[in-house]
């Protein structure tokens, strides 16, 4: 049989633009299919937070390895990414969170992560903005700030520079066994696909045992007008955690982020069950009063937009990065929830570890698709 | 209530018609860049019913305020992406 390419990548989200720029400087033929423009799905309508994160050992694996693949790209990276070494600072706002700051710099400094305790005043220097009142915070320096779809095409750019095609828009409407078939009736055949559609990941296969695996979690966003010096790092409270990570139906949690322009993008919410993108101002409300009462400055400031997104999310909180256990031309990179800007890097990693059978400095075990499958392996 | 009233825009004295929103008073006025975008490109009203937030401009001081939702009054200053 003749194949068309070594591998065909379905979806141009930030994960599908990672895997293709990796794998074709790793000299495979790689196709990218997407039924829209690229960059256009969940990777539009977020944060481009590059963070640490310790949900569970796994996801610091990940995020830690992402953000030092990040850095290697420092100076190379053009403008339009709007790469910005800005660093998290973590609020505490009372000694509960407080003692959560200290362990997390320890569980940080454990793997080689910067990060320093903040006494309330070192807060107020740092963050003028914040209200008064704080217990402190763990300010993370190497953390940073992109524009995530001028990563993609970044990304995307340099994948066609290695030699990838990038098809026309054209949906996919299945894939297994080597084969995508794609809408317009063509069939592709590869040795691999990596299917990178984030939250359309499941419908596209043809095992029916993931169709629960990725559900997609609300969030909504405001931007507001130029305003530059309203705030210098990413700010997030370290009650954060439990919002990103408990499964709550719904809430809300305070998450600023300082834009190249001047302009404040406010978050964040969090919620199951919705299935349409429009913003509600129940949910919204909340979350401005949240980022109001802790950024007093905030509520002179013009809010110029708002939407909502969707997350790809797993249960356990970790993408499904993998071959299926029945068919292994098909490899799994999708189900990033909130943290794929800065997971894709090595989400890439990881899909040219599998696909070359080479060895992964993060251990590939935590990710396989198979644990998220009804019914157990296989079926 | 008088049929015509007097703003200054940028500087310069204008009569309009009661009743007109401040948008099309500078759209009259021949002022085609009410702000400039981070690329220093001119923008100007689009939806003209305050959701775009393109016809922003600074009325009796206040920044970043929609032209299009605001009535002329008489005396009222606005600056424009001319002065910015
Ligand atoms: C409000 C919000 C805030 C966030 N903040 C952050 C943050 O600060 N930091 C961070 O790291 N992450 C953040 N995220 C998460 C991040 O945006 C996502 O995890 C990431 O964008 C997922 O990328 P993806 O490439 O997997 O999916 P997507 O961007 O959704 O890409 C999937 C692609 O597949 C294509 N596709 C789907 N079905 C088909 C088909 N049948 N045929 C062809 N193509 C198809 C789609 O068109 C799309 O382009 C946030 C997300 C939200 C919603
Ligand atoms: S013209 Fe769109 S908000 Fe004024």
């Amino acid at each position: 049989m003749t194949l068309d390419c070594d591998v065909v990548v379905v979806g141009a989200g930030i994960v599908g633009a990672a895997c293709a720029l990796r794998l074709a400087e790793r000299g495979e033929a790689v196709v990218v299919v997407d039924r829209a423009s690229p960059a256009g799905g969940a990777t539009a309508a977020g944060m481009g937070h590059i963070v640490v994160m310790d949900g569970s050992e796994a996801q610091l694996d990940l995020t830690v390895s992402s953000r030092a693949l990040w850095r290697e790209h420092v100076g190379s990276m053009p403008d339009a990414v709007e790469y910005d070494p800005c660093g998290t600072l973590w609020i505490a706002t009372d000694e509960e969170e407080l003692a959560t700051a200290e362990v997390k710099r320890e569980v940080l400094r454990a793997r080689g992560v910067e990060a320093d305790l903040l006494t309330a005043a070192a807060v107020a220097e740092a963050e003028p903005g914040l209200c008064g009142g704080l217990a402190g915070g763990l300010r993370v320096p190497g953390d940073a700030v992109v524009y995530q779809p001028g990563a993609t095409r970044w990304l995307l750019q340099r994948a066609v520079q290695a030699g990838a095609q990038l098809r026309p828009p054209v949906a996919v409407e299945r894939v297994g066994d080597g084969r995508v078939a794609l809408r317009d009736g063509t069939t592709l055949r590869a040795r691999h696909v990596v299917v990178a559609a984030g939250g359309q990941t499941a419908a596209l296969l043809e095992t029916r045992a993931l169709d629960d695996a990725i559900r997609p979690r609300k969030g909504h966003l405001a931007i507001t007008s130029r305003a530059p010096g309203t705030c210098r790092h990413q700010l997030v409270e370290l009650g954060y955690g439990r919002s990103a990570h408990g499964h709550a139906a719904e809430s809300v949690a305070f998450n600023l982020q300082p834009r190249r322009t001047g302009q404040v993008l406010v978050g964040s919410s969090r919620q199951y069950g919705a299935t349409d993108a429009s913003v509600e101002p129940g949910v919204l409300g909340r979350m401005l009063r949240r980022a109001v009462a802790l950024m007093p400055a905030l509520a002179h400031l013009l809010i110029v937009r708002t939407w909502a997104g969707f997350r790809p999310a797993t249960s356990d909180g970790l993408p499904l990065v993998g071959p299926l256990p029945h068919d292994p031309t098909v490899v799994l990179a999708a189900g990033h929830e909130g943290l794929g800007i800065t997971t894709s890097m090595g989400t890439a990693a990881l899909v040219e570890a599998i696909i070359h059978g080479a060895p992964s400095s993060v251990a590939l075990a935590p990710f396989a698709p198979a644990r998220a499958m009804a019914g157990g392996v296989g079926a | 209530m008088p049929d015509h009233i007097c703003i200054r825009v940028d500087g310069v004295e204008h009569r309009v018609g009661a009743g007109t929103s401040v948008a099309a008073a500078l759209w009259n006025a021949g002022v085609r860049a009410f702000r400039v975008s981070p690329s220093g490109a001119p923008r100007a009203p689009a939806c003209g019913m305050g959701t775009c937030f393109e016809c922003r401009v600074t009325i009796d001081g206040r920044p970043d305020t929609l032209s299009c939702q605001t009535p002329c009054r008489e005396g009222m200053e606005v600056r424009t992406a001319h002065e910015a």
